[in-house]
């Protein structure tokens, strides 16, 4: 299973910064390993951001993005105690789900 | 005697320790030699060390433990401050007589191109290292010598230009390879590897390396 | 006619070196750090730390929640920065990985052995550095405070300090070689300099870390580690007691200095 997501959430006057760090090896698929054989792809490609019920950001991942990616970014809107919501999905359909309420 | 009066002079006997261990030993060595009972001490002190150096370590691949074990050379350099000139001289000459100057008597015939590759290359002699053979020079590690390389240490001096601001006298010549071949016969404690004498590169290696500092097509002399 | 020819020679000199050569300001990664310390993924490491240490484990089912880091059982606010230290139960000055081995083994009933003879990042001993990366982070912003003055802290700040000037191996380097003067470099990596309290604390206060170009989170055992590999000793053995001699040496000197742990590294 994967591992959770670190999501921060704050909200200043009007504007919410969210700010993720997800687990993922991120395999580029263009790699060997020790013995030659190529290491398979493994990495996001999609990324859903939610504030409450509502899409703020959906973000196509590639290879090309670091292991344990950090993804930040800011929306018009959000207050304290409302639930930010943040799912990716992988290459092999693998996902992982985590929330945090906006502080 | 009151307290009061005691205090400066306590202080007056710690200065004068720590300025006795400046003259003697440079401000960060411990007073070792300063009297024979402490002389004793950082004997004891030392041999205990040379023995934790063994037991908290264990022999992985090609790193053996005997490389836990000092020479009398990397003995007399396991201090801030080097030994007095008398130990250095000696030490030196021991270390000259180590080196193997170049069979044939020529010390020209290395490409300049594989010398690149050697003064490139700082793998070798770890224990995730296959094989000792084939390592690496690790000269840029210290040294900057082409000067289109920026990734270049400064632990050692720049050796940009290296022959066209030396020549390439029969002195200069001499002395190069025998600095490459065991640095510690010039400066028993300088921060260079012996190269020839420690088996990290052969005496073909040590030629290319000489061709990509003397050679005026090698990019160190452009 | 000689004396021209030296100044042309000079001249060219300058004119190749100046603009290539970097100067240490510019091949300073003090920026990159800055940009990366906002989402420095170590925090995924003190994460998986965190709940380890609330999670019962190993043949006897405990947590680590009654484990002593030096300030009372289950204190973990500050306990870093004031270790390695003497520990009356064991006897034995510790830093924080052999203590929390110390803890992993009396509380969970994880042998040492497992650990000593793991890998890094790997098992039992990849556990232990997320519960390190959980540990430093409550010590982040605190100053170092290291008390030696129990004898067996003095003998081992003496052994440390003999150890960090103890030239041995295929290259006769010893930890001086390379952290014993300022401003130096290896090819562009900047070297502190250990032998001041200032370079120290360099490197005594950015460890453990989270090394980009690996993304690997490395704990101060592995730094040293690698620190030896490089210097062609035979292979430190894990938590043995050069490790502890000169993690008190390095501490010691770092008194009054800053934590930033977890560290970020390119």
């Amino acid at each position: 299973m994967a591992s959770p997501m670190r999501i921060r959430a704050a909200s200043k006057d009007g504007v919410t910064e969210v700010r993720v760090l997800m687990s993922h090896p991120m395999e580029t698929g263009q790699r060997k390993n020790a013995a030659g054989e190529v290491i398979p792809a493994h990495f996001i490609t999609e990324l859903t951001a939610k504030h409450n019920d509502k899409v703020v950001l959906s973000a196509e991942f590639g290879p090309s993005v670091s292991t344990n990616p950090y993804l930040a970014f800011k929306f018009n809107g959000g207050a304290k105690g409302d639930k930010m919501v943040v799912t990716w999905v992988d290459n092999k359909g693998e996902s992982r789900t985590d929330e945090v309420q906006i502080s | 005697m009151s307290k009061k009066a005691i205090a400066p002079l306590a202080l007056t006997v710690v200065l004068a320790a720590l300025l006795a261990g400046c003259v003697k030993h440079g401000h960060y060595a411990p007073g070792a030699s300063a009297t024979p009972a402490a002389g004793a001490a950082d004997q004891a002190l030392e041999a205990r060390v040379e023995e934790m150096m063994l037991t908290s370590f264990k022999a992985t691949g090609i790193a053996s433990l005997d490389r836990q074990v000092r020479d009398e050379v990397q003995k007399a350099c396991s201090s801030p401050v080097q030994p007095d000139a008398e130990t250095m001289r000696r030490l030196e000459e021991g270390q000259m007589a180590t080196i193997q100057w170049p069979s044939n008597g020529d010390f020209t015939g290395g490409d300049w191109k594989e010398g690149a590759r050697i003064a490139i290359s700082g793998r070798g002699l770890t224990w995730t290292d296959a094989s000792p053979d084939n390592n690496g020079g690790g000269c840029y590690n210290c040294h900057a010598m082409d000067p289109g390389e920026v990734s270049a240490g400064t632990i050692g001096p720049s050796l940009v230009g290296y022959a066209r601001l030396r020549g390439n006298s029969e002195e200069i010549v001499r002395y190069t390879w025998g600095k490459l071949w065991n640095a510690k016969a010039y400066n028993a404690c300088s921060n260079m590897p012996r190269n020839g004498y420690g088996k990290i590169l052969t005496e073909t290696q040590i030629r290319h390396l000489m061709a990509y500092l003397f050679d005026p097509a090698s990019p160190v002399n452009k | 006619m000689k004396r021209k020819l030296m100044a042309a020679a000079i001249g060219v000199t300058a004119a190749f070196a100046a603009p290539l050569a970097f100067t240490s300001e510019e091949l300073n990664f003090d920026a990159y750090r800055q940009m990366l310390a906002d989402g420095n993924p170590a925090e995924l490491f003190e994460m998986e730390g965190e709940e380890l240490w609330v999670t019962a484990r190993g043949p006897k089912n405990a947590t680590l929640e009654q484990c002593d880091l030096g300030l009372g059982p289950g204190v973990v606010e500050g306990a870093a920065a004031q270790l390695p230290r003497y520990f009356a139960d064991t006897g034995k000055v510790q830093d924080l990985e052999s203590r929390l081995m110390h803890c992993m083994e009396t509380l969970q009933g994880i042998p040492s052995g497992e650990i000593i003879g793991g890998k890094f990042r790997q098992g039992e001993r990849g556990k232990l550095a997320s519960l390190v990366a959980y540990v430093v982070t409550h010590s982040k912003g605190k100053p170092i405070a290291v008390d030696v003055s129990h004898p067996k802290m003095q003998d081992m700040y003496a052994m440390g300090e003999k150890v960090f000037f103890y030239r041995t191996g295929a290259m006769d380097f010893s930890c001086a070689s390379c952290h014993g003067e300022d401003g130096k470099r290896i090819r562009a990596t900047h070297l502190p300099n250990i032998t001041t309290n200032k370079g120290a604390a360099e490197g005594w206060t950015s460890w453990p870390a989270y090394r980009v170009s690996n993304s690997q989170f490395w704990t101060f055992q592995h730094r040293l580690w690698d620190c030896f590999r490089q210097q062609r000793t035979a292979e430190p053995v894990f938590a043995s007691d050069v490790t502890i001699a000169l993690s008190v040496f390095l501490a010691a000197k770092s008194n009054g200095y800053e934590a930033q742990w977890p560290g970020v590294k390119r």
